[in-house]
Formats: structure tokens, sequence, C-alpha cells
């Protein structure tokens, strides 16, 4: 066992855990937070994804204890208090979600995506870009449509914030 | 899982000593590989030494004629290093087409390397390029540090921590990729040294993991085009076969694979 | 939200919580003192059970207990069973054999459980399963349909001999032969129809929670039909009586059909419950969802198509081998008999029809509906068919099938189906529109010039939803009714509960269904809430599968709100002293006809529980139940025209434009129909081009994990063209046919028929691989030349 302590959604955390404790099992079981899904036990569907210090990555293919010490977001963090992220309401204004299982990874995904690419982003590269998150239900079409439109949207507000 | 120690190490000779105290321990680069298969049961080792925190080993430097990368950068961060995508831009769109976006913010390339995978992607630069791999231990060449399939020349305590890539005046790398697990079905990475030198290897499709393919070699030094490497077909005899693709697909695809990289190369 | 009635493109209700992470699923629920649970599962396709021994598993950090199928057997819990029977051709039921929760005696399919650990972590549970000695005497396995029937082959199950569960037909077989020997030309095809697994992305999971004080057990289940869950749980498997089993279905991560059945794990983890004294959770992990959830498809048929010197079609005949898998799944006996064969007719006038279907018991996973459930299985045979005798006689595909289009309604089919309304040339000239079809060859030189083969494929497919008239499918078998359940409570202050037996696992439900509240009101659709998924709240109901919650779910609500409105009219006629035939509902507002009298709808919901004024021997409050029973099958019907570029040189298929132009009656929500329609159309995209359960002869799952079974990506598919046309479904009250499982269906084919058309050789078999693709392309190529 070993006490991991990490920043999750801005707040201190700790907890001791098994060595063997996946980053996911750490913030569902002993944090609570059971937005991030486990789908697979392959690392490609991409239930899991949150960030680590800023960058995307897949929570059931990382320890606990790697992300010890590090600046953890998971999709309960992604909101400003009562106002959504863009990409969370671009999901609802597009219809991006259907059983809402996915919907976590891929909101963690899309951000991470957005993030990287600016507003350079285009469908084919979204289509890529999203080959670490499987979806069953939307056949992808208004999850690329949400991404598109929240790049677009957020690229205006930086360009409104210069 | 299997229950497990962790260790983080903060040197090369940290994690050596951490090693060498391990009943059954493994090294933890990234773990893109390694966790899955510890959740599948299918390793268990008593400990796992992390080398991600380790600075000497990470970092990517130009050193004229060569690229230094450190063992424990990620996919990633090679993926969009201006230094490679100058200096090897068939490297950099190597490594941007390694599994996916999240996989490439913690994978790197000594975790690659080092495991070997007979569909991973870095062999092939590693081999086409004329790498060198300096270790814990000592300094090896890509021909001689690959060994086989999920085997290469490390020892049990050795640690890779750093590639050094010579850079070429031409390079590609095309893929076709497993349509489930994203891996390369046939992967060719094409390489023309500043000598004129002319190197392609294969990941993928060998049953030894990657090889050389010595009659492209040859039509590429006499015509780089990719029409020279039309004709070229390598023995289907060696290569992988599964429900994915035959081995004579597979073959096939080596050789669309090494026109485009060709073509791609410029 | 405001006012959002039927057509509109209302955002759903429901979305806050799931993208703020707050969706509460059943591996979300943690129970007090629970405990986890983990199986043993056979490594081995057919074997004895020769011994367990569990006593390393049980002397490890904690392990409460090791269960096995002695124990349970032991403890009166029941056979699994499928609920639906099918008689074969000589009257003689199918052959059913025993299926039990934990198999004590012989496994006949890998993953199959024969005993259970119930630890105090997850992962010791697990750690103790793989612990866990099991030795077994294996034996010979089978593994595909049509060897299985074959002298000799090994044997599953002693009441099915020869591995023959039932041997059925349907149609008037001396009727067709007789048309075949008049025809002009016949079109031969054998077709396979691959095996698929749902993969919803939430795993199934079940938490149980036994107590001992009430003797009353709560069940949280992955279910798409938790009052079904509740009913088999209790009367054939002997968990406790209904009063005493309460199940919840919370949020739940699609389901696709695999969410429907009764399976083990669920039983178990309920039993272990009791005998532990504690809640038990099990999850399961991708691996085991593979292994354990009911797979879909895999048909083997023969068709044949004959064909008048003027190419109507004159008789139309199938032999089918339907693979059931190890075990007869709950309703596994309907999917390849009443929810397939009785489609064979598709879009097309057909006089005479008869097919045979053979089912099957092999050494796999048990088989069941999935998305779609047998009309694929039909749809793909006919449009394949279709498709391919036009190409032999030399008719465009299109002119062919409008040759044979039914024109006229209600058109009995010979296949029991009576298709009630439809416009099978509107969809069709949408689509061919809306894809350019005339620009096509231009297109096609066009990539030809650039070594890249183009084609051009079409599906017109019919499908049977609204399951189902409850006395018609009890004739046919069914163990239970279909009809639906609703409730509408009406509160004092003018907010509703509508109480639905329709389950929501991503279909929107609480958005939808809240709409009509909104348009017959015309109340703010936030004023409504949808309640669903719990047998404490919700008094009974069928579940949703097979595009039914519209047009049965909603046309329960539709009764129950036209009670409630009766009698909200009287209570307003009473208290405006107007006539109850004057009153109008508009605008949250019930009016006198005619004059400015007017009550709210919240001041006429608080009369009906003051009581104070209410007309003589009037019950105070206001909440209205019903039961609606449909009277026939909805048929959603339309064109899919798909248009692909292959490059020779790999096999990849792309789809460069894909068009689907459906036929959904009326429709509430448009942005939640075409949602539904985009994912049908990348399950059946998948189903041609990537997806494929494949087993090895000893009856290995060479395909069970997402490295080797290929799942739709976002790269793997287009953005779709999405059109609708619009007829009126004549049997329910909203005019509906349903919309969620017409992509599914109607898509193979014509990727299918898109493929091979490019490649010049109709000899091709999903799913359509690259490497399938290219070896077909290049012998289509040789074919050329000659």
């Amino acid at each position: 066992m070993t006490t991991v302590s990490m920043t999750l959604n801005g707040k201190k955390v700790s907890a001791p855990v098994e060595d063997r404790t996946l980053l996911v099992h750490y913030i569902r079981e002993a944090q609570g937070l059971t937005g991030t899904h486990v789908g697979c036990d392959t690392s490609q569907c991409g239930a899991c994804v949150v960030h680590v210090n800023g960058k995307a990555v897949k929570s059931c293919t990382m320890l606990a204890v790697q992300a010890g010490d590090a600046d953890v977001t998971t999709v309960e963090g992604l909101a400003n208090g009562a106002e959504l992220h863009p990409v969370q309401a671009a999901f609802r204004e597009h219809h991006g979600l259907q059983c809402g299982f996915c919907t976590p990874g891929m909101i963690m995904t899309a951000v991470d995506m957005i993030e990287r690419h600016g507003a350079s982003l285009d469908e084919k590269t979204v289509r890529h870009e999203l080959e670490g998150n499987i979806c069953r239900c939307t056949g992808y079409q208004n999850i690329v449509k949400a991404i598109l439109a929240a790049s677009d949207q957020m690229a205006a507000m930086k360009t409104a914030a210069e | 899982m299997y229950e497990t120690s962790y260790h983080r190490a903060g040197s090369v000779a940290d994690a050596a000593a951490l090693m060498a105290k391990a009943e059954d321990g493994k090294f933890l680069s990234g773990g893109q590989t390694l966790i899955p298969t510890m959740k599948q049961r299918l390793a268990a080792p008593s400990d796992l030494v992390d080398l991600m925190g380790i600075a000497e080993m990470t970092g990517i430097s130009d050193e004229g004629s060569a690229i230094k990368i450190g063992a424990a950068t990620t996919h990633h961060e090679v993926a969009t290093s201006p230094v490679v995508s100058e200096g090897i831009p068939g490297l950099a769109s190597l490594a941007a087409g390694i599994g996916d976006p999240a996989v490439r913010h913690m994978g790197t390339l000594g975790g690659s390397i080092s495991n070997n995978d007979p569909a991973a992607d870095y062999p092939a630069a590693l081999v086409a390029l004329g790498a060198t791999v300096t270790t814990s231990k000592r300094s090896l060449s890509a021909d001689e540090f690959f060994v086989g399939m999920f085997e290469t020349a490390l020892e049990e305590d050795e640690i890779v921590t750093s590639v050094s890539f010579p850079k070429p005046s031409q390079s590609a790398y095309a893929k076709y990729p497993n349509p489930a697990s994203r891996y390369a079905m046939a992967g060719v990475f094409v390489a023309k040294m500043s000598g004129g030198d002319v190197r392609v290897a294969v990941t993928g499709a060998g049953q030894d993991g990657v090889f050389r393919v010595a009659e492209m070699e040859t039509a590429l030094s006499s015509n780089w085009s990719a029409e020279a490497v039309a004709g070229v077909s390598v023995d289907a005899g060696d290569l992988l076969a599964d429900i994915h693709g035959s081995a004579e697909y597979r073959a096939n695809l080596v050789t669309v694979m090494a026109k485009r990289a060709v073509a791609a190369a410029g | 939200m405001g006012v959002d009635g039927i057509g509109a493109r209302a955002l759903r209700k429901e979305d806050k919580r799931f993208i703020t992470g707050k969706g509460r699923y059943t591996d979300d629920m943690v129970l007090p003192r629970m405990a986890y649970a983990a199986f043993v599962r056979s490594p081995h396709a057919h074997a004895k059970v020769t011994g367990i021994d569990a006593s390393a598993a049980l002397a490890m950090p904690g392990v409460d207990a090791v269960l096995t199928g002695e124990q349970l057997v032991g403890d009166g819990i029941g056979n699994l069973i499928c609920g639906w029977m099918v008689h074969s051709k000589d009257g003689s039921p199918m052959n059913m054999g025993a299926w039990r929760a934990l198999e004590p005696e012989i496994v006949r399919h890998v993953g199959q459980a024969v005993a259970v650990v119930i630890a105090d972590t997850q992962a010791q549970a697990r750690d103790a399963a793989d612990a866990v000695i099991v030795d077994y005497d294996e034996l010979p396995a089978i593994v595909d349909a049509v060897a299985a029937m074959e002298a000799g082959a090994p044997q599953l199950h002693p009441e099915a001999s020869n591995n023959l569960i039932y041997d059925w037909e349907i149609g008037d077989e001396a009727a067709t032969n007789a048309a075949f020997e008049q025809a002009a030309h016949v079109t031969r095809m054998d077709i396979h129809n691959n095996r698929l697994v749902p993969n919803p992305m939430e795993p199934r999971a079940a938490v149980a929670d036994y107590n001992d004080a009430e003797e009353h057990y709560t069940l949280y289940t992955t279910s798409q039909n938790p009052h079904v869950a509740r009913l088999v749980l209790s009367a054939f498997y002997n968990v406790a009586p209904e009063n005493k089993l309460r199940v919840i279905a919370p949020d739940v991560g699609g389901g696709f059909g695999s969410k429907i059945f009764i399976y083990p794990e669920e039983i178990v983890a309920l039993w272990a419950s009791k005998r532990v004294g504690r809640p038990v959770k099990w999850v399961s992990d991708r691996t085991e969802a593979f292994l354990t959830d009911a797979h879909g498809r895999d048909h083997k048929s023969h068709a044949e198509l004959a064909l008048d010197a003027d190419n109507k079609i004159i008789g139309f005949r199938v032999q089918t081998v339907a693979n059931l898998g190890a075990y007869m799944s709950l309703f596994s006996s309907s999917v390849p008999t009443y929810l397939y064969a009785t489609l064979l007719s598709g879009q097309y006038d057909i006089p005479a029809i008869h097919a045979n279907v053979k089912a099957v018991y092999t050494n796999t996973t048990p088989v069941d509906a999935y998305r779609g459930a047998g009309r694929p299985e039909a749809t793909f045979l006919v449009e394949r068919m279709m498709e391919t005798a036009a190409r032999e006689v030399g008719l465009s595909p299109a002119e062919f099938r409008r040759k044979n289009f039914v024109r006229s309604f209600p058109h009995q089919t010979p296949v029991i189906m009576c298709y009630d309304a439809g416009d099978y040339d509107a969809t069709l000239d949408a689509a061919l529109k809306a894809i350019d079809h005339d620009g096509f060859p231009a297109r096609k030189a066009e990539a030809a010039s650039r070594g890249k083969l183009r084609g051009m494929g079409l599906s017109c497919y019919i499908e049977a939803c609204g399951i189902a008239p409850s006395a018609a499918v009890g004739s046919l078998g069914a163990g239970v009714g279909l009809w639906e359940s609703a409730e509408v409570r009406v509160n004092p202050v003018g907010s509703i509960e509508v109480l639905t037996g329709s389950h929501s696992h991503g279909q929107g439900h609480e958005t939808t269904f809240a709409q009509l509240i909104s348009e017959r009101f015309g109340l703010d659709t936030d004023s409504v809430n949808i309640v669903h998924g719990d047998t404490d709240k919700v008094q009974f109901g069928m579940g949703t599968y097979g595009s039914r919650s519209g047009a049965v779910g909603m046309s329960a609500i539709v009764k129950a709100l036209d009670k409630v409105e009766a009698k909200a009219k009287k209570i307003a006629a009473h208290l405006m002293e107007a006539a109850e035939g004057d009153i109008q509902i508009e605008g949250g507002e019930l009016k006198v006809a005619g004059t400015d009298k007017k009550l709210s709808f919240t001041e006429v919901a608080l009369a009906a529980y003051t009581a104070h004024n209410l007309p003589e021997g009037m019950e105070p409050g206001l909440k209205e139940g019903a039961f609606y029973d449909p009277t026939n099958f909805t048929f959603p019907a339309g064109t899919y025209a798909c248009e692909v570029e292959i490059d020779p040189d790999t096999g990849k298929t792309e789809i460069v434009n894909f068009v689907a132009a459906d036929d959904f009656g009326k429709i509430i929500n448009p942005m939640i129909v075409e949602g539904q329609v985009h994912g049908g159309l990348t399950q059946g995209i998948g189903q041609a081009l990537l997806e494929n359960a494949a087993y090895d002869e000893s009856g290995q799952l060479v395909t069970g994990s997402y490295m080797d079974y290929t799942m739709p990506r976002a790269d793997d598919v287009p953005s779709y063209q999405l059109l609708t046309t619009e007829t009126i479904c004549p049997g329910n009250p909203l005019g509906m046919k349903g919309c969620g499982e017409a992509g599914a269906i109607g898509s193979p084919p014509a990727v299918i028929n898109a493929i091979t058309d490019a490649i010049n050789n109709n000899d091709l078999s999903m799913p359509a691989t690259p490497e399938r693709v290219w070896q077909a392309s290049r012998a289509g190529l040789q074919q050329a030349a000659e």
C-alpha cells in the first residue's frame, strides 16, 4: 500500500491504495468520482480519458502511484461552477451523446485535441484524433460536429480575449 | 493485475540499483504495453521501476549529423519536436502515428524499442536510419539491438537511455494499420542517407520482428523512385499470418507501403 | 427549456448529468459492506467438470466464499430458459437443453461460469478466482452450425439430437416450388451473415442486496427491461417472489439487445448476496463481455429467387441454418424465425415464399437479439438477391426493384406480415437524387483515372417494429404479451410525472416523451419528468427493444393522457360552469371556447387534489394509467444508397457517400431520430466492413478483444446524408413507426452491393475486410480481362 496524493480537479486529495491500483480506480473508488468510466481492458475505448498535468491520458493504463503529486482533471472538473465548458455545451447542443457512457472520455479527449490543434481542426483531423475513443451509439457524426463547433467557439473566445 | 511494488527512479544508477534489489522486476517507461499486459495477468513483475522521471533520459537534441532522443521521451514529444520534423521528417510522422493521442502522451521511445513488439513502429526507423542505441552499459547498432520477436540484446538490468538517429537526406514511413488494434500490419521506413546509402526496414509483417529488404535497397540505390520498388516483393514464407491478413496479403502490403514511403519521401 | 412539442429539435433533458460526469450507472453504486464477485470461467469450449478445489482460494485475503453450481442447484435456483416456444414443421416443440447459472457438470462454451468467488475487493476476488482449481476432461467441440448437424458431430445436449433445436418452416412450399417451375430466370446465392458481438460501451454489471429481515432483494442491473428481468427471476429462476424483488435499471450505457436477456451473473449475484449476507457487486470486464454477452446474427443461407420473363418476382425460396450457440438465450428462438423469415418479402410483391430454418447448438457463446434481430439477416438476404438478380438480367438495380415494389396497402405478404402503409418509390427517388445517381458514371471514371475503383449499391429495406400485438405473438409462441404501460401523475402544482415501462439507455426518452406532454398540455418540458427503470415505481412494463418505445410506449402514454385530459376538462367545466365539450386545452390553460373564461393547468390540478369543489361523485386526484396493446407491427422502410471507393492496392474501402432515406412515420424529435440513424448505420457498416466474431476449431473466440474485433471508429465511417419521407402509420395514435434499428438493418447490403459493383466480383462475404476485398478485386479484374 502506498499513500497516493495528487491535485484532483484543483483539490488536494490523498488515499492509501495498493500499488497495482489503476488511476481510474483511484479516481472512481478512492475518491468517489464516477464520471470516469472503464469500457475495455485493452486501452482502446477511451472511456477513461482524464488529463494528467494537462495532457490527455488513459487512466486505465496508468497506475495511481504514477500520478502521485500530479495535477489530474476529470470530467467533473471541467465546468466552471454552473457554467459548462464549451466542449460540454457543444456535446449537448449537437446531440453528441446518447447513452452517455463514452461521453466523459470523449469530452476530455476533445478538450485536449482542441488545445493542441487550436482553430486548425477539420473533420478529417477530428476523426483521426478520435482513434482512441470508441462510441457505439452515435456513429460519431454528431461528436465530430460538436468538437468542430466547440473548437470554433473557443478560438473566437480566445480572439475576443486578446 | 497481480499486486506489485512501484518505485520511482531518480537517476539511471538509481534505477539499476532498484532493479538489482527486485525479485522479478520490470522497468516501466510509459507503460502503454506493460500495464495492459499486467492487467491481462500475462505479466506479474514483483516490482516496477519507473524511468519516466529520470531527467538524463529525456529530451531531444540536435547533434549536427544526428538527432539524439532520450529514451523516456514520449511519442508526442518526438512527433511535435521541430528538431525532429526538420531533421528526420519520417521519424516525426512515424511517432505521430503510434497508438492514439492519449497513448502518445505516455508511451516512450525506450519503452517501445525495449519491448520490440513485432508490430511496433519505432524498430523500423531505428533499423532504416542505422540508429545507435545507448544503454546504461554500452552502445549498440540498431541491427545488433533487435534480436527477434519481443527480443532485444538488452540484459535484465540494462536500460536504454537514448537513441541517436543519423539524419538522412530523405526519409519517410508508410504504415498499413491492423484495422482493429491499429498496430502496423506492414510498416515500411525508407531512408536515403547523405552518403547515398539506402536502407529499407519493415515492421509489422515479419515473424521475427523488424527486417531489412536488400532487394529494395539495391533497387532504390540506383533509382530513388516508387516505381523502383513496385516490382520487388518479399518472400511471404517469412511473414506473419493471422485473421487480419495472410502472409501473401502482408507481402503485398510491404511492396505497396514501400512505394508510398518512397513517394512521400520525395 | 420552454414548450417543445411534436417535431421540435428539443435538446435532451438528460444530457447535463452525462456531460458533467454525474450519470449513475450500475457500477457507480456503492452499498455499505458490499462485496465483489469474480467468476471462475471455463477455458474450454466443451468439457466435463470433474472437480473444483477452492481450498487455496478460500485461504486468500478478503475471500468470503467460493460458490459452485452444485450449491446453486441445491438451493433450488432454476435453469435459464428461452421464453419463446417455436415448433418444428412436424409439430414437435423446440429441443431446449438445460442451462444453469453455474455449471456443475458439462461446460459448453469458453467463458461459461463454473464457480464464483465473493471477496472484500474486486482485486481480491479476481486473485482468488485465479486460484480456484477446476479439473476438466476435455470433450470435442463444434463451432460451425452446418457441421454440427452432421452425423458424428460432438453432441451438446441430450435433449437435442444432432444438435438440432428446431426445423421450422414458413410459407407455402408447394406454391413456391410451382413458381420455380415456371421461372424464366433463377438467381441463386449462398449467403453468410457474420456473427457479431453487441459491445455496448458500458459492460454488464449487477449489484445485488439481500435484506434478511425483510427477506427482500434489490438488484441494480444493466437492463433494457427491468420488469421482465424481475418476472423471469421470480417465475423461472426461483430467486424470490416478485413482491420480494425490486429491480432497478439506472442509467444504462447502451444495450442494442444484449441487455434484454437475463444472464447467469445477475442470478448468481442475487443468490450469493443471500448466501454471504452482504450486498454483492459484479462488473464485467470487456473480455467477459466478449465471452458472455449474447452474440448476434450468424446465419448461413441458401436463397433462390424466381423471375418471370418480364423480370417480375414469382417465387422466393430460402434455407437458413441459424447458430444459436451453446444455450438458448431468452428470446433466441424467435430471432431466426418470426423476426427474420416474416420479412423475407422485403418491399416487394412476391406471390410465393417458402423458408426453412434450422436452429442449431454449437460450442459458442449463446446468440440472441442484436440491433435489428432477424430483420438485418432478412434484409441482407433479400437485398443481395435483388441486386444480384438485377445484374444477372441486365436491369438497373433501381429499375428492377421498382418493377417489383408493393404499391397498394394494406398488403398481405405470404409470410404472416400485413404491411399497413408505405411509399417505397418515394424513398428510392429521394435516395437516388441525393446521391446523384445519374452523375455516378462520371465519378467512377474520374476515380479510375486515379487508379481507384468506385461502386454504387442500394438497399431498399423494410422492417417490422413496434413489437408487438400480444395475441398475435402469443399465437406464435411468445411467453409474454408485448404491450406497454404508462401512468401519468399530475402533481397538485401542475408538474407532471410520467411513469413508463419503456427503458431509455441512450434513446432520449426523458426528452421525447416529455415533448408529447408539452405538446398536449402546452407545458414547459422542464415541468415534466419521465420515470422509468424501477419496478418499485413503475407498475409493469415490457422494456425497450425492437423500436417499440415510440409506437407502443408512447401510445400507452397517449392513452393515459386522454384520460387525464378528460378528467381535467370535467373539473374545469365544473369550476367554470361550462359544458365539458366547450373546454379546450391550449398553452397550459383550460379555456371555455368562445369566452374569455379560463383556468391554468395548475389551478385545475390543485382543484383535483384539494377536492373542495369537484363534480358530484368524482374521485379526488389527477392520475391515470393505461395499457396499450398494438393491433399490428409497424413497418418503417427506406432506401439506403452507398458509394464506395476502393484502393485496389490494399483492398481498403472508403465510403465516400452514404444516403439514408427513411420513412419512420411521424417523428417527434428529428435530432434524436437522426442520432439513432447515425448509430444504426455505423453498426451496420461495422458488420459489413469490420466486425466479426470468429472462432477457431477448438471453440476459442479469436476476436475476443478490441485488439482483434474491429469496432467502427470515427475514421472508419463518413458523415451521412439523412432524408425522411412520411407515410403515417395507421396502427397507433401518433402515427409513429420507429427508428432505432433501421440503420443497422438497411446498411449492410448497400455497402456490399457497392463494393461488389466496384470490384466487378459478386463473391464477397462480410465483413469485407481489406484483404477479402483485395483478393476479390484481383479475381474481379481477372474476370473483366477474360
